[in-house]
This record gives C-alpha cells, sequence and structure tokens, in this order.
C-alpha cells in the first residue's frame, strides 16, 4: 500500500514523492541472520580444528550427565590491510580540556582489563558442543581408526523382541486398536452385527531372538601412592576420559571398572576414583590381580571385549616386580589391550620398572603399549598411538 | 505512527523547501520495522551480497539496537529515484524531522560533484543494481558451491577500500604497446639538423613498433579493477564479484568522503524547514526539536568530553556558520566543489573551533588518554586522518611479472608507518586463493625494517 503525497498543485515543479507503510517481507527473511549462521558454522570449523588443546584443559569427565561442552569463541575476523599501530594514537575530540589535562588515566599494572577499545572489539560467546560430536571430529581430525572386536557378530545376547500380532495371545498384549479396526470391517459386511466378537481380537506377539551384541568393559587403574600429586592425576583423568570416549564410539554397551592402588588395590565408584589417595609405597602386582579377578568373574571374555588402562609414574616397590611381571602377564592374556601411561616429568622414563615391564611384554607379543605423559598436549599423541596401533595389531591377526 | 499525517506534512515540507531552493530527485520514502533498519545500518545498502563478515557486523548492531545504545532514525540512497528508509517506532514528530533531514540529504547529493559524478558514471539505481549482484552471487553460489564462492567474496570484500576513485567506473585495460614518445621520431627538420651537427650520436632508428607496454605501466592503486581483468585464471563469475564490490565501493565514497559536509547540510535544513513550516502544531514541534537537539549533540548528557567529533554537530555548525557569513549562494558553491577535506580546511577557522570546543587527543599504549593540544592545524587533521585514502593504507600493484607473480608496493612513506602484518598475511591468503600464483608484498613494519610478505 503506497499513499502518495495528497494533491497540491505542484510549486515549481517540485519532485513528488512517495511513501510506503507496508512492508511485510522484511520481516520474514532476515539476512542478517543467515549471514551470522553462516559466521558460526565457520566458528565451528575453526573450533574442530583447535579441539584437542582446548579439551585437555577442560573439565568434562567429573560431570557424567551432561552431554554438551561450553567452549569460549571469538568473533572470527574478516582481515582487511590495515596500518600497524603507532606508539600513540592521536583524534579529534570535544570539550573542556587543556593541553596536558588526563582524560582517561593509563591501566592498572595488575592486568585490569578493560574493553581496550580495538575498533569494533571481537565478541567472545559460548558455542555450545554435543560431547559426541566432538568425539567423532576429534577422530576424524586425527583420523583414528575404528576399534576392531576381538568377539565380533558371533556374540549372542537373546532378548524377547515384538513382532507380528496374531489372534491368541495374553491379555496384557491385547492390541485394541487393531482389534477394533478388525470389527469395524466385520461389521460393515454384516446384516446385524454383534459389537465385538472373539475372532475380532487381536494380540501382539513376542519372539526371542538373537541379537548381536558388541560390549565393552574398560578397566581403569591408577597408582595414587605418594607420588601422583594433583597435576599427575589431572593428566590421567584427561587420557582415560578420551579413551574411554574412543571405546564407546564402537560399542553398544561399555561398562566400567575403577581401581586405585598404592600397597594394596580397591575398587571404587567413578566418582570417588580421582579423589582416591593413598600412601607409602607402590605395589602394582595387586591392582593387576584384582583387575584380573575382576574380569574373571563378572565379565565373561565371551561376551565382553576388555581394555586395561594403567596410569602411574613408573615406579613400583622392588621385590614386587618378578609377580607384576607373572600378573600383568595373565591379565594382558585376557584383555584385548592393555595400556600404559606413565606420568610424570622426570627424564628416566624408560628405566622404570612397569615401563620396562610393558615394554617386554610387547616384545613377547602381547597386546600392550607405553606412552609418556608430562604436558596435557601429550594427552593426544598417547590416544592416537594407542588406538592406531590397535588397529594395525588387530589387522595383523 | 500515522501513516496518513506524515504524508500530508511530508507534501507541505517538499513545497516549501522548493520555495527556498532545495533541489533533488524526488524521493522513495519507505516506513519500515526496526529489524529492516539493522540489517541495513550492518550492509549499508538494503539487499547486498551474502557474506559471514556481515553477520559479525550485524550481530554487533543487532546488539546494540537491543540494549538501546544506538538509535536508528533513517538510511537514505541517493539515486533518481532517492530511497530513504525510517522506523514505523518512531514517533510522527521524529519522522517529520527525518523526512526533512532526508530532503537535505538528497539535495546535497544531487548538487555535490563527487556524488553527481558517481550517478552519472554508474546512473541513479544502486539499491537495484546492488540487489542485482546479491542475486547473481547467490546463484553462483548455487551452481558452484558456497565455498569458492565465499573464497572470491574474502577476497573481493577484504580490498574494499582498494578502488581508484579518480578512474571511470568502466575502465580500459592498459593499451597494449606503449605510446609512441613523439620526440623520439627525429624525422622533421630541427631535429634532423640538429642531429647531424658536429659530435651529436646518430639519431638511433625509430622502431617499427612500439615496444609492450609493461604490466601495469604505472603503479596501480586499484587493486579490485587489476585483478578482475589481468588475475591468470579467472573465472566470469568471479570477475562479477570484484567488478559488483568495485562498483558498490565507489558508490560508499562519497558518502564516505562527505560525511560531515553531507549530515551538516542534512541538519541545517531539517531544522530551517522545520523552523518555518508554519503549518506543523507546536508541540510535534517541540518534539521534533527535542530529536534534532538529540541528534547534533556533541556528547552525551553527563559528559564533559567526547572522544570524537559529532558530524552532525560539526557540520551543521558550518553550515550555520557559513550561510550566515557568506550567503546561501556562495554556500551552495561549496556544497558543489568540495569534499571533506576541502570543507574542513577551508572552513573550519580558529572561531569556530573554540566555539565547538574541539581538541586533539593522544592515546598510549598503556591507556592513558590526555589532550595534546588545540590549535588549529593539528585539528584539522586531526580530524582528517581517518579519511585519507579511504580509510586505508595506500598499495598499488607495482608488477606482474612474466610467471603470473603479483607484486603490490605500499607506500608506506606517504602513510608514515607500515602495515599490521598479521592481518596482511591473512588478505594476502585471500587473494592468493583467488589469484592462483604467487602474491608478493612489500612494506615496513612496525619497527620500521623492510618486509617482503608473501603468500
Amino acid at each position: 500500500m503506497s499513499i502518495n503525497a495528497p494533491g497540491a498543485p505542484p510549486v515549481n515543479s517540485r519532485p513528488i514523492s512517495r511513501i510506503a507503510m507496508e512492508t511485510p517481507w522484511y520481516e520474514l527473511f532476515s539476512r542478517g541472520a543467515r549471514d551470522w549462521l553462516r559466521h558460526n558454522q565457520k566458528v565451528r570449523e575453526a573450533v574442530k580444528d583447535s579441539l584437542p588443546n582446548l579439551l585437555a584443559g577442560a573439565d568434562i569427565m567429573s560431570r557424567p550427565g551432561n552431554r554438551t561442552v561450553m567452549v569460549p569463541v571469538r568473533t572470527l575476523e574478516h582481515a582487511r590491510f590495515r596500518l600497524c599501530d603507532p606508539p600513540s594514537k592521536s583524534g579529534a575530540g570535544q570539550g573542556k580540556g587543556q593541553p596536558g589535562d588526563i582524560l582517561q588515566p593509563a591501566r592498572g599494572p595488575a592486568g585490569e582489563r578493560g574493553e581496550g577499545g580495538n575498533g569494533e572489539g571481537e565478541l567472545a560467546f559460548m558455542l555450545e558442543l554435543k560431547i559426541d560430536d566432538i568425539i567423532d571430529w576429534i577422530w576424524e581430525e586425527l583420523k583414528l581408526p575404528d576399534l576392531k572386536p576381538k568377539h565380533s557378530a558371533s556374540l549372542e545376547d537373546p532378548s524377547y523382541v515384538r513382532e507380528g500380532i496374531d489372534r491368541r495371545g495374553a491379555r496384557s498384549r491385547l492390541d485394541r486398536r487393531r482389534t477394533v479396526k478388525e470389527a469395524i470391517k466385520r461389521r460393515a459386511i454384516q446384516a446385524e452385527p454383534k459389537p465385538f466378537v472373539d475372532e475380532d481380537l487381536r494380540f501382539r506377539q513376542l519372539v526371542k531372538r538373537n541379537q548381536p551384541a558388541l560390549n565393552a568393559v574398560v578397566v581403569f587403574a591408577l597408582d595414587v601412592s605418594g607420588s601422583m600429586g594433583e597435576m599427575e592425576r589431572k593428566l590421567a583423568k584427561t587420557f582415560f576420559f578420551f579413551a574411554l570416549q574412543g571405546i564407546r564410539r564402537q560399542y553398544a554397551k561399555v561398562e566400567t571398572v575403577f581401581l586405585a592402588h598404592s600397597v594394596e588395590a580397591w575398587e571404587f565408584p567413578e566418582e570417588q576414583f580421582f579423589q582416591a589417595s593413598g600412601s607409602g609405597g607402590t605395589v602394582s602386582s595387586g591392582v593387576f590381580n584384582l583387575a584380573h579377578q575382576v574380569l574373571q568373574e563378572r565379565y565373561d571374555p565371551g561376551r565382553y571385549n576388555a581394555y586395561f588402562f594403567y596410569a602411574s609414574d613408573g615406579e613400583n616397590a622392588s621385590d614386587d616386580n618378578e609377580l607384576a611381571q607373572q600378573s600383568l602377564g595373565r591379565l594382558a592374556a585376557l584383555v584385548n589391550y592393555a595400556g600404559y601411561t606413565e606420568i610424570g616429568g622426570s627424564m628416566s622414563h624408560r628405566q622404570t620398572p612397569l615401563n620396562v615391564m610393558f615394554t617386554d611384554l610387547r616384545r613377547h607379543g602381547l597386546p600392550t603399549a607405553t606412552a609418556l605423559l608430562s604436558r596435557q598436549e601429550d594427552v593426544w599423541d598417547a590416544i592416537r598411538s594407542f588406538f592406531t596401533d590397535q588397529a594395525t595389531r588387530a589387522a595383523e591377526v | 505512527m500515522n501513516a496518513q499525517e506524515l504524508a500530508r506534512y511530508a507534501g507541505q515540507l517538499e513545497d516549501l523547501a522548493c520555495k527556498l531552493g532545495l533541489d533533488y530527485y524526488p524521493v522513495d520514502f519507505n516506513i519500515t520495522p526496526a529489524s529492516f533498519m539493522v540489517e541495513v545500518a550492518a550492509y549499508g545498502l538494503p539487499v547486498r551480497m551474502p557474506h559471514w563478515s556481515f553477520g559479525v557486523r550485524y550481530i554487533h548492531q543487532f546488539i546494540r539496537h537491543s540494549m538501546g545504545h544506538s538509535k536508528i532514525y533513517e538510511v537514505m540512497f541517493p539515486g533518481d529515484p532517492c530511497h530513504a528508509y525510517m522506523m514505523d517506532s518512531n514517533s510522527l514528530a521524529e519522522n517529520t524531522l527525518v523526512t526533512a533531514h532526508v530532503i537535505g540529504h538528497a539535495d546535497f547529493s544531487k548538487n555535490n560533484q563527487l556524488f553527481s559524478r558517481f550517478h552519472r558514471m554508474a546512473g541513479g539505481h544502486i539499491v537495484e543494481k546492488a540487489a542485482q549482484h546479491a542475486h547473481r552471487i547467490d546463484a553462483a553460489m548455487q551452481q558452484y558451491g558456497l565455498e569458492p564462492v565465499e573464497a572470491t567474496l574474502d577476497a573481493a570484500l577484504a580490498l574494499e577500500a582498494h578502488v581508484n576513485i579518480d578512474q571511470e567506473l568502466h575502465r580500459q585495460r592498459y593499451p597494449e604497446r606503449a605510446a609512441l614518445c613523439p620526440h623520439n621520431h627525429g624525422s622533421d627538420p630541427f631535429s634532423k639538423r640538429f642531429h647531424h651537427l658536429p659530435g651529436e650520436p646518430e639519431p638511433a632508428p625509430r622502431p617499427s613498433q612500439a615496444p609492450r607496454a609493461a604490466i601495469p605501466p604505472h603503479p596501480e592503486y586499484d587493486l579490485l579493477w587489476f585483478i578482475s581483468q589481468y588475475a591468470p585464471e579467472l573465472e566470469q563469475w568471479e570477475r562479477d564479484i570484484f567488478l559488483a564490490v568495485r562498483e558498490e565501493s565507489m558508490y560508499f565514497y562519497p558518502v564516505f568522503a562527505c560525511q560531515i559536509m553531507n549530515e551538516g547540510w542534512a541538519s541545517y535544513w531539517h531544522a530551517r524547514l522545520l523552523r518555518e513550516a508554519d503549518f506543523l502544531p507546536d508541540n510535534l514541534y517541540v518534539s521534533a526539536l527535542k530529536a534534532h537537539s538529540d541528534v547534533v549533540r556533541p556528547y552525551a548528557s553527563d559528559e564533559h568530553t567526547a572522544l570524537a567529533v559529532n558530524p552532525y554537530h560539526l557540520g551543521f555548525c558550518m553550515w550555520e556558520d557559513i550561510i550566515e557569513k557568506h550567503g546561501i549562494k556562495h554556500a551552495r558553491q561549496v556544497l558543489r566543489d568540495e569534499d571533506d577535506f576541502g570543507f574542513i580546511r577551508n572552513y573550519l577557522d580558529r572561531d569556530m573551533a573554540n566555539k565547538l570546543d574541539l581538541l586533539v587527543y593522544n592515546a598510549g599504549r598503556d591507556g592513558e588518554i590526555k589532550v595534546a593540544s588545540r590549535g588549529i592545524d593539528e585539528m584539522r587533521e586531526a580530524i582528517l586522518a581517518p579519511k585519507f585514502n579511504y580509510g586505508s593504507p595506500r598499495i598499488a600493484v607495482s608488477e606482474l611479472k612474466s610467471d603470473g607473480t603479483l607484486v603490490l608496493q605500499h607506500d608506506s612513506k606517504s602513510d608514515g608507518r607500515g602495515l599490521d602484518i598479521g592481518r596482511a598475511n591473512k588478505v594476502l591468503e585471500y587473494v592468493q586463493r583467488v589469484w592462483r600464483r604467487p602474491v608478493r608484498l612489500h612494506t615496513l613494519d612496525e619497527y620500521g625494517h623492510e618486509r617482503e610478505l608473501a603468500a
């Protein structure tokens, strides 16, 4: 609808302008929103690239119910040619000041970060990402192979499944809707129909079927003796989290077992696992034995693919070394894979007893691997080496 | 807001404007919702090519608007007819003011030489043309995929300001051969006798054909044009994108270069038209006046200083001064012939600067800001500095090598310092994706050392 300017006779042939009031289509389609969404897509891609580093620092594992992570991001900048910043910028302003007057004092020394004022300024905002998506991206990014289960489709887990309709069955499985449909069909044909007859009844049927089920159990073992401090635990936690996610991608059901040990070994629920602390020496054979025992008792090797991950600083009581080696050997025979991460910054990594043990087993052909973690950045290399290695071995078998 | 009433006032205002000597192409007024105005503020034109950088600007604008920080009154696009947009949520008084303001803009953009030159070169339909560009680019995205088109837009929009506004919009490629210098002929009688004087060398035989011209024959500052003409493997749709961005950029240049004059002129006329409009009810006039003073106020209500100059305030006061001292006829001449550089350097005098409390401040790296000077020369240059060279560094194509390498030279001497290296490298990456051969840029870094950047 456009309203023309009312008919006053044109004075000096002045231009006749018009005024339009309604522009309904503007509200329907926003180009700004479309371009902002495209920008966000690009931000997601940028985040993807730096994801491993971002997540290495985040504290995700302790919230099992939370399926998303908030990642702080900045808006992307579309670069233009720009002169470099001069040592001091001058500008024009308006006001009463005289030369020398201070309009704004210098920022305090202790990092008082105010707005900074660099032109448009970037917006910082939080992008919400699903953990599953993140793990998928990372797996693609790092080109990690998928795990090969040892026991594959031959695993069977028979269960009852709904299948089919029949005229006979249990009352609780009466399908009312179909029954009524049948009754209607019958009534349409008959002269003086009864409302419902036995022949109308329909029941849902259950059938016992074999489901191929891929299950895994992951046993996490942590050395909580005096030598493992806060930082070391955090590294272990990050490593365990990603190892678990990697395994979750492949299996329908993943169960977890958490073991901690110093001189003795105990099983813990997940929430308390990382807080556990012992004191005194380290006796690894205990935890290997416990792991072995748990697996044998509760997780039928025919049905479960077992994985074992052990994080420690490498030290072991010297009189325990031989026992530990033996029990580790037995354990390794039971699992798909046994991974060992040595945490700590010391130079003498190679010589630690545990390291030697695992390396030795590997030489004998058992599925083990070792990785060294001293900083957050190492976590990803460790994950990568484990999973790549596991895939290679499975391929060889 | 009652559109009928507005239409009535608008008609009467236009009659009054004509009586007072304003001369302009007809205006197509539109009353639109806030969402539309926010978009136009971010894009600069009602319909414009899609790009993620506009999305960022849009969200900033959206947030500012939602928080009530920046009140939008109107957007106006010159042409024949002009297009103007105002907010349906503003009051009748505000929109009456806006109408008068737009009439002032319409007069300015018909008569100022920078605007009229672009109008002559491109025709008066920038709004429609920009919409066409946008649709063609959307079609290219459908046909060739989002990423390739986006990569071209990344490069073209990054180079937005690097156009040569002194050239024609439709510009031919360089001549293939260098023009023969007439003085080399040696065939005229004087030259013949001169060359037979004892001691003079034999005249060189005249070349049968002029030598091939170097590309570019002189440093070329219009990077968008150069890339569109001389990139080794550019698709036609990529060329179209560069030329579209260039055209829109050349349209924006007069708006950028005459901002103070233009806003000042429109403010002067909205004030004068309202004052002389005896057909407006008093309360409407008072409300409109309040809106006027909000627009031309130098700083926010409880502040005593502003770290920027309000172009509405500055321009308004300067025009009042010029019209008072020299009369309207002279003022119209100034309107026609100057841009902000001429306007400020010729007409911002010491008295005006004092009256407006203008000052120059310095901001150090530690965040301290202090008043540096109230001198008139420093004042003028401080106001004009952000406007040099379309607000961008001076960068020219210095050479196109035989292997297709594009060599760029930054004129750091005239800019006074070097480039921000990080950003320059990113821009070179954008450009290289489209140029498809090596790209080099010579500049200085922040320490004054020569650097050659490459992509």
